[in-house]
Protein backbone atom coordinates (compact mmCIF):
# COMPACT_ATOMS: atom_id res chain seq x y z
CA UNK A 1 0.00 0.00 0.00
CA UNK A 2 1.74 3.06 -1.17
CA UNK A 3 -0.41 5.19 1.88
CA UNK A 4 -1.03 8.04 -0.88
CA UNK A 5 -4.10 10.09 -1.11
CA UNK A 6 -4.98 11.92 -4.53
CA UNK A 7 -7.29 14.43 -3.60
CA UNK A 8 -9.33 16.70 -6.83
CA UNK A 9 -9.57 20.63 -6.15
CA UNK A 10 -11.38 22.26 -8.67
CA UNK A 11 -12.01 26.18 -8.85
CA UNK A 12 -15.08 27.94 -8.97
CA UNK A 13 -17.00 30.97 -9.12
CA UNK A 14 -16.88 31.61 -5.38
CA UNK A 15 -20.13 30.66 -3.19
CA UNK A 16 -21.37 33.86 -2.36
CA UNK A 17 -20.98 35.58 -5.74
CA UNK A 18 -24.53 36.58 -7.48
CA UNK A 19 -23.79 34.18 -11.14
CA UNK A 20 -24.70 36.76 -14.24
CA UNK A 21 -25.36 34.93 -17.46
CA UNK A 22 -23.78 36.28 -20.58
CA UNK A 23 -25.46 38.41 -22.37
CA UNK A 24 -25.14 35.68 -25.63
CA UNK A 25 -26.27 32.96 -23.29
CA UNK A 26 -22.97 31.35 -24.38
CA UNK A 27 -22.05 30.60 -20.43
CA UNK A 28 -21.62 32.79 -17.24
CA UNK A 29 -19.59 35.90 -16.63
CA UNK A 30 -16.03 34.65 -15.22
CA UNK A 31 -13.80 37.43 -15.40
CA UNK A 32 -13.02 40.05 -12.62
CA UNK A 33 -15.64 37.34 -10.77
CA UNK A 34 -14.00 35.87 -7.25
CA UNK A 35 -12.79 32.37 -7.39
CA UNK A 36 -12.56 29.77 -4.68
CA UNK A 37 -11.97 26.25 -4.19
CA UNK A 38 -15.46 24.25 -4.27
CA UNK A 39 -16.67 23.56 -1.44
CA UNK A 40 -16.85 19.73 -1.30
CA UNK A 41 -13.41 19.64 -2.73
CA UNK A 42 -12.52 21.99 0.78
CA UNK A 43 -14.50 18.78 2.67
CA UNK A 44 -12.63 16.39 0.37
CA UNK A 45 -9.08 18.31 1.43
CA UNK A 46 -10.36 18.06 4.96
CA UNK A 47 -10.90 14.20 4.84
CA UNK A 48 -7.45 13.48 3.68
CA UNK A 49 -5.65 15.47 5.74
CA UNK A 50 -7.58 14.06 8.71
CA UNK A 51 -6.55 10.90 7.64
CA UNK A 52 -2.65 11.80 7.71
CA UNK A 53 -3.35 13.47 11.01
CA UNK A 54 -4.05 9.92 12.21
CA UNK A 55 -1.18 8.37 10.59
CA UNK A 56 -3.52 6.18 8.53
CA UNK A 57 -2.00 7.55 5.16
CA UNK A 58 1.48 9.07 4.25
CA UNK A 59 1.02 11.38 1.82
CA UNK A 60 -1.87 13.78 0.42
CA UNK A 61 -1.82 15.24 -3.53
CA UNK A 62 -3.69 18.13 -4.39
CA UNK A 63 -4.55 17.89 -8.18
CA UNK A 64 -6.16 20.43 -9.77
CA UNK A 65 -6.91 21.24 -13.61
CA UNK A 66 -7.43 24.52 -15.28
CA UNK A 67 -5.50 27.70 -16.62
CA UNK A 68 -2.60 29.14 -14.10
CA UNK A 69 -5.17 29.95 -11.75
CA UNK A 70 -5.57 26.31 -10.59
CA UNK A 71 -2.40 27.11 -9.07
CA UNK A 72 -4.04 29.22 -5.87
CA UNK A 73 -6.81 26.77 -5.24
CA UNK A 74 -4.08 24.21 -5.10
CA UNK A 75 -1.94 26.49 -2.60
CA UNK A 76 -4.93 26.35 -0.56
CA UNK A 77 -5.16 22.60 -0.46
CA UNK A 78 -1.51 22.86 0.74
CA UNK A 79 -2.50 25.21 3.37
CA UNK A 80 -4.83 23.27 4.61
CA UNK A 81 -2.48 20.44 5.10
CA UNK A 82 -1.89 18.64 1.74
CA UNK A 83 1.93 17.74 0.98
CA UNK A 84 2.39 18.79 -2.72
CA UNK A 85 0.24 19.59 -5.62
CA UNK A 86 0.28 18.82 -9.48
CA UNK A 87 -1.77 21.72 -11.96
CA UNK A 88 -2.50 19.78 -14.70
CA UNK A 89 -2.44 22.79 -17.17
CA UNK A 90 -5.05 22.72 -19.27
CA UNK A 91 -6.44 26.47 -20.98
CA UNK A 92 -8.61 28.09 -23.96
CA UNK A 93 -11.01 26.08 -25.71
CA UNK A 94 -10.29 22.79 -24.13
CA UNK A 95 -10.79 24.36 -20.39
CA UNK A 96 -14.08 26.04 -21.84
CA UNK A 97 -15.35 21.92 -23.20
CA UNK A 98 -12.88 20.20 -19.92
CA UNK A 99 -15.85 18.31 -18.21
CA UNK A 100 -16.14 15.07 -15.69
CA UNK A 101 -15.13 12.88 -18.38
CA UNK A 102 -12.39 14.63 -19.35
CA UNK A 103 -11.13 15.50 -15.43
CA UNK A 104 -11.65 11.85 -14.63
CA UNK A 105 -9.35 10.56 -17.98
CA UNK A 106 -6.60 12.99 -15.84
CA UNK A 107 -6.84 11.85 -12.35
CA UNK A 108 -7.37 7.95 -13.67
CA UNK A 109 -4.25 8.47 -15.46
CA UNK A 110 -2.88 10.45 -12.00
CA UNK A 111 -3.89 7.47 -9.66
CA UNK A 112 -1.69 4.90 -11.47
CA UNK A 113 1.30 7.03 -12.77
CA UNK A 114 1.25 8.04 -8.49
CA UNK A 115 -0.01 4.83 -7.12
CA UNK A 116 -2.64 6.15 -5.23
CA UNK A 117 -4.30 3.85 -2.84
CA UNK A 118 -7.31 6.36 -2.33
CA UNK A 119 -8.67 9.12 -3.93
CA UNK A 120 -10.89 11.63 -2.53
CA UNK A 121 -13.60 14.01 -4.30
CA UNK A 122 -15.71 15.85 -3.45
CA UNK A 123 -19.21 14.91 -4.60
CA UNK A 124 -20.11 17.68 -7.15
CA UNK A 125 -18.95 21.11 -8.15
CA UNK A 126 -20.74 24.53 -6.91
CA UNK A 127 -20.27 25.41 -10.56
CA UNK A 128 -21.79 22.93 -13.02
CA UNK A 129 -23.42 20.53 -10.11
CA UNK A 130 -22.07 17.52 -12.53
CA UNK A 131 -21.93 15.02 -9.50
CA UNK A 132 -20.44 12.24 -12.47
CA UNK A 133 -16.45 12.69 -11.66
CA UNK A 134 -15.84 10.75 -8.95
CA UNK A 135 -18.06 7.86 -10.05
CA UNK A 136 -16.26 7.93 -13.82
CA UNK A 137 -12.72 8.00 -11.93
CA UNK A 138 -13.82 4.85 -10.47
CA UNK A 139 -15.09 3.43 -13.92
CA UNK A 140 -11.99 4.31 -15.78
CA UNK A 141 -9.82 2.76 -13.12
CA UNK A 142 -12.38 -0.25 -12.36
CA UNK A 143 -11.98 0.90 -8.40
CA UNK A 144 -14.36 0.28 -5.96
CA UNK A 145 -16.54 3.73 -5.52
CA UNK A 146 -18.03 5.11 -2.35
CA UNK A 147 -20.07 8.47 -3.05
CA UNK A 148 -21.54 10.35 -0.98
CA UNK A 149 -19.64 9.84 2.32
CA UNK A 150 -20.45 11.07 5.35
CA UNK A 151 -17.98 8.99 7.48
CA UNK A 152 -15.16 7.97 6.01
CA UNK A 153 -12.49 5.04 7.77
CA UNK A 154 -9.46 3.33 6.70
CA UNK A 155 -9.54 -0.48 7.89
CA UNK A 156 -6.11 -2.28 6.59
CA UNK A 157 -6.29 -2.59 3.33
CA UNK A 158 -10.35 -1.87 3.13
CA UNK A 159 -12.66 1.26 3.48
CA UNK A 160 -15.61 1.80 5.29
CA UNK A 161 -17.77 4.48 4.28
CA UNK A 162 -20.98 6.00 5.56
CA UNK A 163 -23.46 6.87 2.61
CA UNK A 164 -25.68 9.38 2.27
CA UNK A 165 -28.86 8.16 0.42
CA UNK A 166 -32.71 9.10 -0.13
CA UNK A 167 -34.26 8.92 3.34
CA UNK A 168 -31.18 7.12 5.53
CA UNK A 169 -27.83 5.84 5.55
CA UNK A 170 -25.54 2.80 3.81
CA UNK A 171 -22.93 1.65 5.51
CA UNK A 172 -20.39 -0.26 2.83
CA UNK A 173 -16.83 -1.66 2.93
CA UNK A 174 -14.62 -1.69 -0.08
CA UNK A 175 -11.68 -2.68 -1.16
CA UNK A 176 -8.74 0.20 -1.67
CA UNK A 177 -7.44 1.75 -3.94
CA UNK A 178 -10.85 2.98 -4.12
CA UNK A 179 -12.38 6.42 -5.22
CA UNK A 180 -14.25 8.02 -2.63
CA UNK A 181 -16.95 11.72 -2.84
CA UNK A 182 -17.44 14.11 0.03
CA UNK A 183 -20.77 14.88 1.30
CA UNK A 184 -21.48 18.23 2.96
CA UNK A 185 -21.55 16.30 6.71
CA UNK A 186 -18.26 14.60 6.17
CA UNK A 187 -16.39 16.96 8.53
CA UNK A 188 -15.58 20.57 9.20
CA UNK A 189 -12.89 22.21 6.73
CA UNK A 190 -10.52 24.06 8.38
CA UNK A 191 -9.72 27.58 7.11
CA UNK A 192 -6.69 28.06 5.26
CA UNK A 193 -4.69 31.18 7.35
CA UNK A 194 -2.44 32.96 6.42
CA UNK A 195 0.63 31.97 8.01
CA UNK A 196 -0.53 28.26 6.43
CA UNK A 197 -0.61 30.38 3.49
CA UNK A 198 2.63 31.35 3.65
CA UNK A 199 4.42 28.02 4.24
CA UNK A 200 2.46 26.01 1.86
CA UNK A 201 4.62 28.52 -0.61
CA UNK A 202 7.71 26.01 0.27
CA UNK A 203 5.30 23.31 -1.00
CA UNK A 204 6.19 21.87 -4.02
CA UNK A 205 3.48 22.05 -7.28
CA UNK A 206 4.61 20.35 -10.21
CA UNK A 207 3.41 21.15 -13.62
CA UNK A 208 2.25 18.45 -15.73
CA UNK A 209 0.03 18.42 -19.44
CA UNK A 210 -3.00 16.12 -20.45
CA UNK A 211 -0.94 14.77 -23.27
CA UNK A 212 1.85 14.50 -20.85
CA UNK A 213 -0.61 11.76 -19.00
CA UNK A 214 -1.69 10.57 -22.69
CA UNK A 215 -4.99 12.00 -21.97
CA UNK A 216 -6.76 13.33 -25.10
CA UNK A 217 -9.16 16.15 -23.51
CA UNK A 218 -11.03 16.57 -26.76
CA UNK A 219 -14.95 16.67 -25.67
CA UNK A 220 -17.83 15.74 -27.71
CA UNK A 221 -20.40 18.11 -25.83
CA UNK A 222 -21.59 21.31 -27.09
CA UNK A 223 -23.26 23.65 -24.73
CA UNK A 224 -26.54 25.38 -26.77
CA UNK A 225 -27.00 28.19 -24.37
CA UNK A 226 -26.92 28.93 -20.63
CA UNK A 227 -30.34 30.54 -19.05
CA UNK A 228 -31.11 32.36 -16.09
CA UNK A 229 -33.82 30.44 -13.79
CA UNK A 230 -36.81 31.90 -14.31
CA UNK A 231 -38.02 34.23 -12.68
CA UNK A 232 -40.33 33.82 -9.88
CA UNK A 233 -43.65 35.50 -10.54
CA UNK A 234 -45.21 38.13 -8.27
CA UNK A 235 -48.40 36.93 -6.17
CA UNK A 236 -51.78 38.28 -6.06
CA UNK A 237 -53.37 39.12 -2.67
CA UNK A 238 -57.52 37.39 -2.33
CA UNK A 239 -59.82 38.97 -0.12
CA UNK A 240 -62.75 36.38 -0.03
CA UNK A 241 -62.26 32.44 -0.26
CA UNK A 242 -64.43 33.43 -3.02
CA UNK A 243 -62.29 35.29 -4.60
CA UNK A 244 -59.19 32.61 -3.94
CA UNK A 245 -61.48 29.96 -5.62
CA UNK A 246 -62.05 32.19 -9.08
CA UNK A 247 -58.19 33.16 -9.28
CA UNK A 248 -57.56 29.44 -9.30
CA UNK A 249 -60.05 28.65 -11.82
CA UNK A 250 -58.99 31.74 -13.78
CA UNK A 251 -55.60 30.10 -13.28
CA UNK A 252 -56.77 27.05 -14.48
CA UNK A 253 -55.67 25.09 -10.87
CA UNK A 254 -59.08 23.78 -10.03
CA UNK B 1 7.06 53.64 18.18
CA UNK B 2 11.10 54.12 18.65
CA UNK B 3 10.34 51.88 21.93
CA UNK B 4 10.76 48.43 20.26
CA UNK B 5 8.37 46.42 21.95
CA UNK B 6 9.30 42.48 22.04
CA UNK B 7 6.02 41.92 21.50
CA UNK B 8 5.68 43.77 18.19
CA UNK B 9 6.27 41.07 15.66
CA UNK B 10 3.30 38.98 17.43
CA UNK B 11 1.49 41.92 17.38
CA UNK B 12 2.36 42.94 13.42
CA UNK B 13 1.48 39.00 12.85
CA UNK B 14 -1.94 39.05 14.28
CA UNK B 15 -3.41 42.63 12.05
CA UNK B 16 -1.84 40.68 9.20
CA UNK B 17 -4.01 37.53 9.77
CA UNK B 18 -6.71 39.54 10.89
CA UNK B 19 -6.71 41.61 7.37
CA UNK B 20 -6.59 38.67 6.14
CA UNK B 21 -9.33 37.22 7.00
CA UNK B 22 -11.59 40.25 6.54
CA UNK B 23 -11.35 40.12 3.26
CA UNK B 24 -14.17 37.82 3.20
CA UNK B 25 -16.23 39.95 5.41
CA UNK B 26 -20.01 39.95 5.09
CA UNK B 27 -19.54 43.69 4.77
CA UNK B 28 -16.90 44.06 3.03
CA UNK B 29 -13.18 43.92 2.97
CA UNK B 30 -13.08 47.63 3.35
CA UNK B 31 -15.72 47.99 5.88
CA UNK B 32 -13.79 44.94 8.42
CA UNK B 33 -10.08 47.24 7.21
CA UNK B 34 -11.47 50.50 8.84
CA UNK B 35 -12.27 49.15 12.06
CA UNK B 36 -9.56 46.95 12.39
CA UNK B 37 -6.87 49.64 11.65
CA UNK B 38 -9.17 51.79 14.76
CA UNK B 39 -9.09 48.89 17.16
CA UNK B 40 -5.30 48.78 17.06
CA UNK B 41 -4.37 52.46 16.88
CA UNK B 42 -6.48 52.93 19.73
CA UNK B 43 -4.22 51.04 21.53
CA UNK B 44 -1.18 51.50 19.96
CA UNK B 45 0.65 53.50 23.48
CA UNK B 46 0.09 50.14 25.75
CA UNK B 47 3.18 49.46 27.15
CA UNK B 48 2.26 47.00 29.88
CA UNK B 49 3.53 43.54 28.13
CA UNK B 50 0.77 41.44 30.21
CA UNK B 51 -2.19 44.09 28.49
CA UNK B 52 -0.46 43.53 25.38
CA UNK B 53 -0.62 39.98 25.50
CA UNK B 54 -4.48 40.55 26.59
CA UNK B 55 -5.25 41.67 24.04
CA UNK B 56 -3.53 39.36 21.22
CA UNK B 57 -5.49 36.42 22.82
CA UNK B 58 -8.46 38.85 22.48
CA UNK B 59 -7.41 39.42 18.69
CA UNK B 60 -6.47 35.65 18.60
CA UNK B 61 -10.39 34.82 19.65
CA UNK B 62 -11.78 37.26 16.91
CA UNK B 63 -9.59 35.44 14.38
CA UNK B 64 -11.27 32.12 15.47
CA UNK B 65 -14.75 33.47 15.69
CA UNK B 66 -14.48 35.10 11.95
CA UNK B 67 -12.93 31.63 11.07
CA UNK B 68 -16.12 30.14 12.77
CA UNK B 69 -18.34 32.83 11.02
CA UNK B 70 -17.20 32.06 7.65
CA UNK B 71 -17.49 28.04 7.80
CA UNK B 72 -21.36 28.69 9.07
CA UNK B 73 -22.13 31.22 6.09
CA UNK B 74 -20.75 28.42 3.91
CA UNK B 75 -22.31 25.52 5.42
CA UNK B 76 -25.75 27.09 5.67
CA UNK B 77 -25.45 28.10 1.84
CA UNK B 78 -24.74 24.66 0.87
CA UNK B 79 -27.64 23.22 2.91
CA UNK B 80 -29.87 25.83 1.46
CA UNK B 81 -29.09 25.14 -1.97
CA UNK B 82 -28.42 21.39 -1.59
CA UNK B 83 -30.15 19.51 0.81
CA UNK B 84 -34.03 21.47 1.59
CA UNK B 85 -36.60 20.97 -0.89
Amino acid sequence: MSGRVLVGVKRVIDYAVKIRVKPDNSGVVTDGVKHSMNPFCEIAVEEAVKLKEKKLIKEVVAVSCGPQQAQETIRTALAMGADRGIHVEVSGKDYDALGPLQVSKILAALAKKEEAQLIILGKQAIDDDCNQTGQMTAALLDWPQGTFASEVSLEGDKVKVLREIDGGLETIKINTPAVVTADLRLNTPRYATLPNIMKAKKKKIVNVKPADLGVDVTSRLEILRVDDPPQRQAGVKVETVEDLVGKLKEAGRI
Amino acid sequence: GSMANPLRTEVVRLYKNLLYLGREYPRGGDYFRDRLRAAFAKNRAVQDPEKIKEMIARGEYVARELEALYYLRKYRAMKKRYYEE
